[in-house]
């Protein structure tokens, strides 16, 4: 298993760059995974979307699909393809220290 | 960062209930992970966007040879559904009724929501002129989305550099 340097901390992460073990998360490494990812400023409602998934990651052991996000976190489908413009499925999941989401909606 | 961002265009022709999720799938997978998605309805796939008929799409039973009583719930191995059942009245009805208890039981939206959606995250939807004139319809029958009426040359344009699915 690959390791990487993010925020002063090894953790581990697969191929496509997804750690592998949502306990090494934290907000710090958040913020760096999210400036990498072209978020460059978390907001109050960027946070909202990531505590939520790591709410439901760290429950299921799976990222919440965006229909799930949008459905549990309370922010609409429009707000959260703006906070996390150009395809936040993948973004949103990796921000949160999560897999890949499973489902297809 | 001049590389220009993927593309995919949808093309929906058909108005059965099974046919009108592919798009809509693919559609959203696409569009969750920054690909820029185009949908154009034409035929009968103008029924996926018109307002009186979208939330009536159905599947028949009759001549679909992948729908098998099992769907009932009842373990018939491949035991099709007779055709000569499937004329009956209403038994369309309850095909699409299992359908979508299927499709709820498995948190996939309706139709008409799962477009919208597919518009809040920036998809552009057209409708083909051709049978906008044959089914004598105009704007204000679509759901909202809806972009513009287009010929098919127009589609062609949009659609540059898109890879299209055909459905």
């Amino acid at each position: 298993m690959a390791t990487r340097d993010i925020a002063g901390k090894t953790v581990q992460v697969n191929d496509e760059g997804f750690m592998t073990d949502p306990n090494e998360w934290n907000k710090e490494l958040a913020v760096v995974i999210a400036s990498e990812e072209g978020i460059t400023e978390m907001t109050d409602e960027h946070w909202k979307v990531i505590d939520y998934c790591r709410e439901v990651g760290m429950e299921s052991g799976s990222a919440p699909t965006l229909r799930n996000i949008t459905n549990g976190a309370g922010v609409s489908t429009k707000e959260l393809f703006g906070l996390f413009p150009k395809g936040p499925a993948k973004k949103v999941a990796k921000i949160s220290g999560l897999g890949k989401p499973e489902g297809c909606v | 960062m001049t590389e220009e961002n993927r593309k995919i265009a949808f093309i929906c022709s058909k108005g059965n209930m099974d046919m009108a999720y592919p798009a809509l799938v693919m559609g959203w997978a696409a569009i969750g992970n920054g690909i820029d998605v185009t949908i154009f309805f034409t035929f009968w796939g103008m029924d996926m966007i018109n307002k009186a008929r979208v939330d009536r799409l159905e599947v028949a039973p009759v001549a679909n040879t992948s729908m098998k009583m099992s769907m009932m719930g009842v373990d018939t191995g491949n035991l099709g559904i007779p055709n000569i059942m499937g004329v009956l009245p209403g038994m369309t009805a309850f095909a699409t009724k299992l359908m979508n208890d299927k499709m709820e039981g498995i948190d996939v939206p309706p139709v008409r929501e799962y477009l919208q959606m597919l518009v809040d995250a920036g998809a552009k939807l057209y409708a083909c002129k051709m049978s906008v004139d044959m089914f004598d319809l105009e704007m204000d029958d679509f759901v909202d989305g809806v972009i513009d009426i287009v010929t098919a040359s127009d589609f062609m344009d949009i659609t540059e550099g898109a890879q299209i699915v055909f459905i």
